[in-house]
């Protein structure tokens, strides 16, 4: 990351290490992920340990250590998505695009996660395209969604 | 917003000024854009616009993107205010007709319109079976007003509670009204605000420092109450705080902070529209109303941990550290934040306070479960949000009064199970509650009832099963989820989640053995007798609940290789019913593993040894031609 970017990202929080995780948060909304090179960067400015910051880019799974994909798609893992099937789309989805929940497709195109819950649990199985919602997801559903990402089938 | 309230009768001429500028003619039509966005409603709102301004009506008609309205099965859901007129279902098609029948000349669009049956339909959306039979205090705003106005709230009587509590109560009196009123914390321990409140300002501070803490990490998969209300009404839960800060903090030094999850980017940003406008109108900031009480409040985004939902990590989050609980043999009334007394309570709870301050004590607690009169732990008064969720008709929020049975939420409000299944079981508490199967459907839930019968309140999660939903895999579900929550500071915990997933995995793979059940009893004991906090202390609630209530489907897994649900894949096969197929060739070509083989017209065949057990085949089946054995 540019470093007047970094800057104003700590500035803005008041180089307070109380709100790290809103720094990192702001470092991963630019970059998509917490390169190694910032995190070694936000810990010199603000002379914090590595480690602690490592411990909280660890601990948190909203942070991503490796680059992601261009696209997000997250699978909602929420009791009521369970009930509905939603392990169902993560696996349908790992084969259709050869990903594993937690990885990015070897194009770099599509990132697959899964996250808790949304909070959106009268439409489940919910699915996340880009910070798009989509309800009462079916694999049929999820074949259209991922269209532009399939390679053309025999 | 135009205007700076300095004291409380600058809001009651500001909320008469609001009023009389109102139009007898003006319209306002609400779209609930939180859960509603995944039908797309975030659509609606540039359609109406555009459609209102085509035709001349934007002087006389608002339109407004709101909260959850609670009916979410129905949605997209928009109301046409203030009279109530309730449609559903509603695309972008159709706004073009709704601008000119409905708001342009006062007629009802038949087709939006909610029905059930062939003969009943309902027009007002207070008449709607689904919202009639609740009691909608916090939620009954949502389909009203426009949660980035404080206009709207102040109009609605928001923060006469607050003018009221400054101007008139003592700090002590308002702990006191609190604690009268029986509210008990709505984030699912259920512990008496009141008495929380009480201790917390009793607790020595040298600089008189205190946090007031809202706890907006919602982290119970199934929940979304919180959600809701931050999105739809956040400034009753900011007006809840002030009070609280007023009760707690003064004199002294108050300050405030919400810690909300990350996964809700829409209630962090209504937040702090409604936090910036609180400020900008003084309601935030010095000497408020008056009162010589500085008060302001800060948002820390979660990071993605369940675990930070328990109060300590919640503590170390806002503090910059990593979200591991501490022991609490001070409690952080005492030593929280920053080692500061630390009053914290739950999104919902704060709801509640602005609405005992308005409406009284004695009203609060005519509503409810038990006698609180001598006892804050004598019942549960006022109404819990539930988020009815799973295998049910209607899903949705439904606020009740603490008290209501089961049967009339999953039943009456909920309208029974989806397809007209048979009902399993409700599962309420998130991962720290429990199954509760049709026995207990007469239940009258509050805070004890469902502790005593091995689930708990937790933050209000309902989630209906169904005879397709195996209790073992249910079990399985929440142990794997704490165990990838747990922070691993506990052995019990993290190692004692990980042999117990392990163990359930076993059972779900058809590889269960006997003592397998006593096995699992065992170690539950452990992880919640030796964990530290909540989380690994009711870790074990969902397995020993299905355990006591469905302990025929365990024995079935482990001796009869049998899942009654057809759900563990290890125990199933699917198998094409010859008579129904037509030899469409859909479920073959959408078989990822090319497991069915037939011509065009010809019965299909399924290769089991090559079957993933995936149910795709019988998902797409439009002809009943697959079974599952």
């Amino acid at each position: 990351m540019d470093t007047n970017k970094l800057e104003s990202i700590l500035d803005r929080h008041d180089r307070d290490p109380a709100a790290l995780l809103a720094i990192l948060q702001d470092i991963q909304a630019e970059e998509n992920y917490l390169p190694k090179e910032d995190i070694k960067a936000v810990a010199k400015k603000l002379n914090l340990p590595l480690s602690r910051i490592y411990s909280l880019a660890t601990f948190f799974s909203s942070f991503s250590l490796e680059p992601r994909g261009k696209h997000i798609c997250t699978v909602c893992m929420g009791t009521a998505c369970h009930v509905r099937g939603a392990s169902s789309l993560v696996d349908h989805i790992g084969r259709e695009l050869d990903v594993q929940a937690g990885d990015t497709t070897a194009d770099m195109q599509v990132t697959l996660e899964t996250v808790n819950c949304v909070g959106a649990c009268a439409m489940g199985p919910l699915l996340i395209m880009d910070g798009e919602y989509h309800g009462n997801m079916t694999v049929s559903g999820l074949d259209r969604l991922l269209k532009p990402f399939t390679k053309t089938k025999e | 917003m135009g205007t700076s309230i300095r004291k409380a009768e600058d809001l009651i001429k500001y909320r008469q000024r609001l009023l009389s500028s109102r139009g007898a003619d003006e319209q306002w039509v609400t779209v609930c854009t939180s859960g509603c966005s995944a039908y797309g409603a975030n659509k609606l709102i540039p359609a109406f616009l555009e459609s209102i301004a085509k035709r001349g009506l934007a002087e006389k008609v608002r339109v407004k993107a709101t909260g959850c309205h609670g009916f979410c099965q129905r949605g997209p859901l928009v109301v046409i205010q203030p009279r109530g007129l309730f449609y559903q279902q509603m695309r972008v098609e159709d706004v073009d007709e709704v601008v000119e029948q409905t708001l342009a000349k006062g007629e009802i669009v038949e087709r939006l319109i909610y029905k059930e049956g062939e003969l009943q339909s309902f027009e007002q959306e207070e008449d709607v079976p689904f919202y009639k039979n609740q009691m909608r205090l916090l939620l009954k705003h949502n389909s009203n007003i426009d949660p980035t106005s404080i206009d709207d709230y102040i109009g609605i009587g928001g923060y006469a509670a607050l003018a009221n509590v400054l101007g008139k109560m003592k700090p002590e009196e308002v702990c006191r009204t609190i604690k009268s009123s029986g509210l008990r914390g709505r984030g699912g321990g259920g512990f008496p605000t009141g008495i929380k409140w009480e201790t917390c300002r009793a607790a020595p501070s040298e600089d008189g420092v205190r946090y007031i803490v809202c706890n907006a990490d919602e982290g119970d998969p199934g929940a979304f109450m919180d959600r809701a209300l931050l999105e739809g009404n956040p400034h009753s839960v900011i007006e809840g705080m002030i009070i609280g800060a007023w009760a707690i903090g003064h004199p002294g030094r108050p300050a405030g902070y919400v810690y909300v999850r990350n996964e809700y980017p829409l209630a962090v940003e209504r937040l702090g529209i409604a936090l910036n406008q609180a400020r900008e109108s003084g309601l935030l900031g010095k000497n408020i109303l008056g009162s010589g009480m500085d008060f302001d409040i800060r948002i820390n985004k979660g990071g993605g941990a369940f675990v930070c939902g328990e109060s300590t990590a919640l503590m170390a989050s806002i503090e910059g550290h990593v979200g591991e609980p501490r022991a609490k043999h001070i409690h952080t009334v005492e030593s929280g934040l920053y080692d500061k007394p630390t009053n914290l309570n739950n999104v919902e709870t704060w709801a509640n306070v602005p609405l005992i301050i308005n409406q009284g004590v004695e009203w609060y607690t005519s509503i409810g479960t038990g006698d609180v009169s001598q006892n804050p732990w004598g019942g549960s008064k006022g109404t819990k949000i539930f988020a009815l969720v799973g295998k049910v008709n209607h899903t949705g929020l439904v606020e009740v009064p603490m008290g209501t049975t089961l049967r009339k939420i999953v039943f009456e409000i909920g309208n029974g199970i989806i397809g007209g299944k048979k009902f399993k079981a409700v599962q309420t508490g998130g991962p720290s509650g429990g199954c509760l199967p049709e026995s207990k459907l007469d239940l009258e839930v509050d805070f004890d009832a469902l502790s005593e019968a091995g689930s708990m309140m937790g933050s209000g999660g309902m989630i209906v099963m169904d005879e397709t939903t195996c209790m073992v895999d249910v079990a399985r579900y929440f142990i794997h989820f704490l165990a990838d929550e747990s922070c691993g500071k506990c052995t019990t915990c993290r190692e004692g989640l990980k042999q117990l997933g392990s163990i359930i995995d076993r059972i779900c793979d058809g590889k269960g053995k006997d003592g397998d059940l006593e096995l699992l009893a065992d170690l539950s004991q452990t992880v919640s007798e030796a964990s530290l906090c909540a989380l690994g202390q009711t870790a074990p609630n969902p397995l020993l609940s299905t355990l006591r209530y469905f302990k025929e489907e365990y024995q079935e897994h482990i001796h009869d290789k049998k899942c009654r649900a057809k759900v563990c894949k290890a125990l199933i096969s699917y198998s094409i019913v010859s008579e129904n197929c037509t030899g469409c060739m859909i479920c073959a070509k959408k078989c990822p593993e090319q497991a069915i083989t037939g011509k065009k017209k010809e019965v299909h065949v399924l290769d089991d040894a090559k079957c993933i057990r995936c149910g795709i085949c019988m998902d797409v089946c439009t002809y009943d031609a697959v079974r599952v054995d």
